[in-house]
């Protein structure tokens, strides 16, 4: 008989999830049997970057549930079984599906849904809220035969839906009942700004726009119809006008709900029955709901901590939010509207480059009570620590907001910030728990966030935890090194930059002018690596060879048992029969094991060493040429058929393909680069698993960046949309010279980026709007990198001298015996360890 | 007395890079940097990947030792004595080489 409770928790979203975490990472798990409902057909998922489901993140991707989370803590979950009434004198709660189970204590986590206003025809087709995986799932269908969108609610979510809407390219409107957009987070100046700035990414808004009915539409299929006596026709509606707390179940049962909706808890987060709590956004606290994560995080820890009976209160929260709708930074903090008495401000509006600030501070200047930020947040952490903290603001507090003109540091350094400050508010890590992990051993962003959960919820807080983490780690002394080896004390990119100052061609000239010793294959590579990106000279050219590993000696790939294989180049996957015939002819002459690869194209295995000339002479004279499979560089642009035969085709996709795959064969890169060229939104050439995605559309193209597949899959980030082929191809050869010419060795474009500071964002400033002014020189790079291509094998087998390494032995023309092959499924395979002792016996005999 | 077998010509071998001699049924790899006179021979197998490749790895130091990285799975042994680096227990044989009137020679007795 077990003598533990029953916890029921009803509603697995996010709070309700991260109080489960709360709870089995307590003391209250050998307590209680804990049992959790949860109405959707999945368990919770990441409903703050919902959005991102968009720009390719899958319903995994936002998953909030650890694999094994509810099998290893013994949670029972109901999952798809709503949870609808509960009897509080009896304590029960019973299901939808008619489950019924007796708790001793019960949570109340149900959330919040999307406000509808009661408008005529609010429930006509096509007409959404934005609020589940599913909603968003019927929207992307609908979108297919529509083309134009509307949402109505122009404050923080509606935006996050307009977005939604133009990444379905549907021609987009924000219709909205208050004057300005963002009405409860901005002031007057900010939203103005934050209008101009959605209006020119081709946005329509419509302010004091009041929708009375919705019928049918002349163009579209409905047309709104506002009480100002205008009208919108429009294919798709989204509604998302605030939210209201889901509190049907405790009205049903009985329990205090507030004026305004919202189950009334108090400071532990009680309901009117004091074995009930209620967390999230169904609650209201001080006749105050609030639809952010992070108090519903906290509201959890609290009901966690009163049922070990510890201190505990539930005390408001820090509305702040800093976030990005469509690109523009948009932040808000405290009493963003000055509603303090005598409080003063202090704005900064920069009309050139579409920046506003404004600072609500204390009558004495002292204080910090509220912040506005449109087009540039850059301040938000610093503020929000002035905010949050109380702490004394520097004599002119205007300095915060003006930009810097002389080399004055206004920011407030991780120093200045006390032990308890609240660095993430998401998780409520403060910054001495982020110094002492760090203490022991986080030394990396990856490993801190880890550790502390520190910016793994709306990553607000990123920038402020990675310079406490540097602050820190220079406080005890501790360097980071980021030699390249113990013969360069110098990063990658140190070298490149060397390189091309000096004007540095061999990898000895390197050594002697600024490295030590003989170096070894992690210089030589890169250094090689370098070399040929810049020069793009012959890999094989007198000097260079000492530092290409055996895959660009001998331009070929080494397999387990020494011998190599072979990959000739077909260009988007195309390939004529006569060259299908030449390479089935060679591979069968040569006897060698063939494969199609994941690159589409063949690669054949088996070759020895010597073999590989004279496979090549065979290959080239039937019209093939390098496929680069050997080399850190490009390698194959995978596409699918495309609209020359494909019934869905939109565009060109094989074409677009080969002629990508000729500009961009041989280029050396810091790692192999995968591009791929879909010929529309099927995607069946999966682009956005590749280092450059490209999708067609009804506009153009649409370009995706740094995913990757293998052992850490990444979805590529869109990029940039509907570009015409020439900005296409100018800003692929942008990106991947900044690539070659700013990564790591062996980094993976998803790595690079991910390790840049600003990442995507930063990048596309760097290569659409030419923050740097560097794009002329990296398009020129790119240009002399394409002029000066030739294939390696072609040079190889014209020049008697570079043949030489071609055989095993230096002083014999025998062939490495140990080279041994068995059949398997009618090809060759090498033999194994057993095999060979075999064939060596027979040999014998 | 060491009884020196001629492999090849000092032309032949390749700069900071290896080549492989057959020498009475033995696969030797053979390196050559020349900015320090260094000519190294050892066993041309690999005992991680069990395969005879050695010649076909890259060369450089570590600490000062010259030493070639295996091609396959990058381990690395000392020219001077065959010593593994990653591997305590992992040494391979290494040979007496010398270039007589530009000739390369190459002794298999200790």
């Amino acid at each position: 008989m077990s003598t533990k409770q029953t916890l029921v928790v009803i509603g697995n979203g996010m709070v309700g999830h991260n109080f489960l975490e709360n709870l089995v990472a307590s003391n209250l798990k050998d307590d209680y049997d804990i049992v959790t409902f949860c109405e959707e057909e999945r368990p919770a998922y990441d409903r703050v970057h919902l959005t991102e489901f968009f720009s390719g993140k899958t319903a995994d991707d936002l998953s909030m549930v650890t694999e094994g989370f509810f099998e290893e803590h013994n949670i029972k979950i109901h999952l798809g079984d709503k949870a609808v009434s509960f009897d509080k004198k009896n304590k029960f709660v019973t299901s939808a599906k008619g489950v019924a189970i007796s708790y001793d204590k019960l949570v109340l986590a149900t959330g919040s849904y999307a406000f509808v206003p009661p408008v005529t025809g609010h429930d006509r087709e096509n007409c959404f809220v934005y609020r589940t995986i599913e909603d968003l799932e019927a929207l992307t269908e609908a979108a297919k035969t529509s083309k134009v969108g509307a949402v109505v609610g122009g404050g923080l979510l509606g935006l996050e839906a307009a977005k939604a809407l133009k990444d379905l390219n549907l021609k987009t409107n924000v219709i909205q009942f208050s004057p300005r957009l963002m009405s409860a987070q901005l002031d007057a100046g900010g939203a103005q700004m934050l209008a101009n700035k959605i209006e020119a990414l081709d946005i329509s808004v419509h302010a004091s726009k009041n929708t009375q009915k919705i019928v049918d539409g002349d163009h579209c299929k409905h047309k709104m119809m506002f009480a100002d006596g205008t009208s919108l026709e429009t294919d798709i509606i989204l509604f998302s006008a605030g939210i209201r707390p889901r509190d049907e179940i405790a009205r049903k049962s009985g329990i205090e709900v507030g004026s305004r909706g919202g189950i009334v808890i108090n400071n532990q987060c009680k309901t009117s029955d004091p074995d009930i709590y209620a967390i999230g956004e169904c609650a209201v606290w001080n006749e105050e709901t609030f639809g952010l994560v992070a108090p519903g995080y906290n509201m959890g820890r609290v009901v966690v901590a009163d049922l070990q009976d510890q201190e505990a209160s539930f005390t408001g929260a820090d509305m702040s939010t800093k976030l990005k709708l469509n690109g523009v930074d948009v932040a808000s903090i405290g009493d963003a509207h000055a509603k303090t008495a005598d409080s003063l401000v202090y704005t900064y509006q920069n009309g050139a480059d579409e920046i506003y600030k404004s600072l609500v501070v204390s009558p004495d200047k002292k204080k910090l009570l509220g912040a506005v930020m449109v087009g540039d947040a850059s301040g938000y952490g610093t503020l929000s620590q002035y905010y949050l903290n109380g702490i004394e603001l520097p004599e002119h507090p205007d300095s915060l907001i003006l930009p810097a003109r002389s080399d004055e540091s206004v920011g407030l350094g991780p120093d200045a910030l006390p032990e308890s400050a609240q660095i993430c508010s998401c998780f409520d890590v403060t910054k001495g728990q982020i110094c002492s992990a760090v203490e022991s051993g986080c030394h990396t962003m990856p490993a801190l966030k880890d550790a502390t959960k520190a910016a793994t919820g709306c990553g607000g807080c990123t920038a402020l935890l990675k310079s406490v983490l540097d602050c820190e780690l220079e406080k005890s002394g501790f360097e980071v090194n980021t030699d390249l080896c113990e013969h360069f004390a110098y990063t990658r990119q140190d070298l490149y930059n060397l390189m091309m100052v000096h004007e540095i061609k061999t990898f000895d000239d390197f050594l002697e002018q600024h490295g030590q010793g003989r170096g070894c294959e992690v210089c030589r590579q890169a250094v090689g690596s370098i070399l040929a990106s810049y020069w793009n000279e012959y890999v094989l050219a007198d000097g260079q060879m000492s530092v290409q590993d055996t895959n660009d000696t001998f331009l070929a790939n080494m397999q387990k048992d020494g011998t190599y294989s072979v990959v000739p180049r077909m260009t988007g996957g195309e390939v004529t029969p006569d060259g299908l015939i030449a390479i089935g002819q060679i591979a069968k002459k040569y006897k060698l094991y063939t494969k199609v690869t994941g690159g589409q194209r063949v690669d054949l295995f088996g070759a020895r060493v010597d073999q590989l000339p004279p496979i090549w002479k065979e290959l080239i004279d039937a019209g093939f040429e390098s496929g680069h499979a050997y080399g850190k560089s490009l390698r194959t642009v995978k596409s699918c058929v495309g609209s020359t035969w494909c019934r869905f085709g939109v565009d060109d996709s094989v074409g677009l393909a080969v002629e990508l795959e000729n500009r961009y064969k041989g280029l050396r890169a810091p790692h192999k680069i995968k591009f791929a060229v879909s010929g529309c939104t099927r995607e069946c050439a999966e682009a956005q698993g590749k280092d450059i995605g490209i999708i067609a559309t009804e506009g153009g193209w649409n370009l995706y960046v740094c995913g990757n597949g293998g052992m850490k899959p990444r979805h590529a980030d869109l990029f940039a949309t509907d570009l015409d082929k020439e900005t296409l191809i100018k800003y692929i050869d942008r990106v991947l010279t900044f690539y070659v010419r700013t990564a790591d060795r062996l980094q993976r474009t998803s790595v690079w980026m991910e390790n840049m500071e600003g990442g995507l964002d930063y990048l596309k400033s760097v290569v659409i709007n030419d923050k740097l002014k560097i794009c002329a020189d990296l398009e020129a790079h790119m240009q002399n990198v394409v002029a000066t291509y030739q294939c390696e094998w072609k040079t190889t087998i014209e020049d008697e001298e570079k043949l030489k390494r071609f055989r095993h032995f230096v002083n014999s023309d025998k062939t490495d015996e140990n080279i041994v092959f068995v059949e398997e499924r009618g090809q060759i395979r090498p033999a194994d360890e057993d095999e060979r002792k075999h064939f060596a016996l027979v040999e014998e005999v | 007395m060491s009884n020196w077998i001629d492999i090849c010509a000092e032309s032949d071998l390749q700069a900071n890079s290896g080549v492989c001699a057959l020498v009475e049924g033995k696969q030797i790899a053979i390196f050559y940097m020349p900015k320090d006179n260094g000519l190294y021979a050892i066993d041309n197998y690999d005992p991680f990947g069990k395969v005879h490749v050695l010649s076909r790895g890259l060369v450089g130091d570590i600490k000062g030792e010259p030493m070639v990285s295996s091609p396959l799975y990058k381990q690395h042994f000392s020219l001077t004595t065959g010593q593994c680096f990653d591997d305590d227990t992992v040494r391979n044989e290494v040979y007496a080489i010398r270039i007589e009137k530009s000739r390369v020679e190459i002794s298999l007795e200790g």
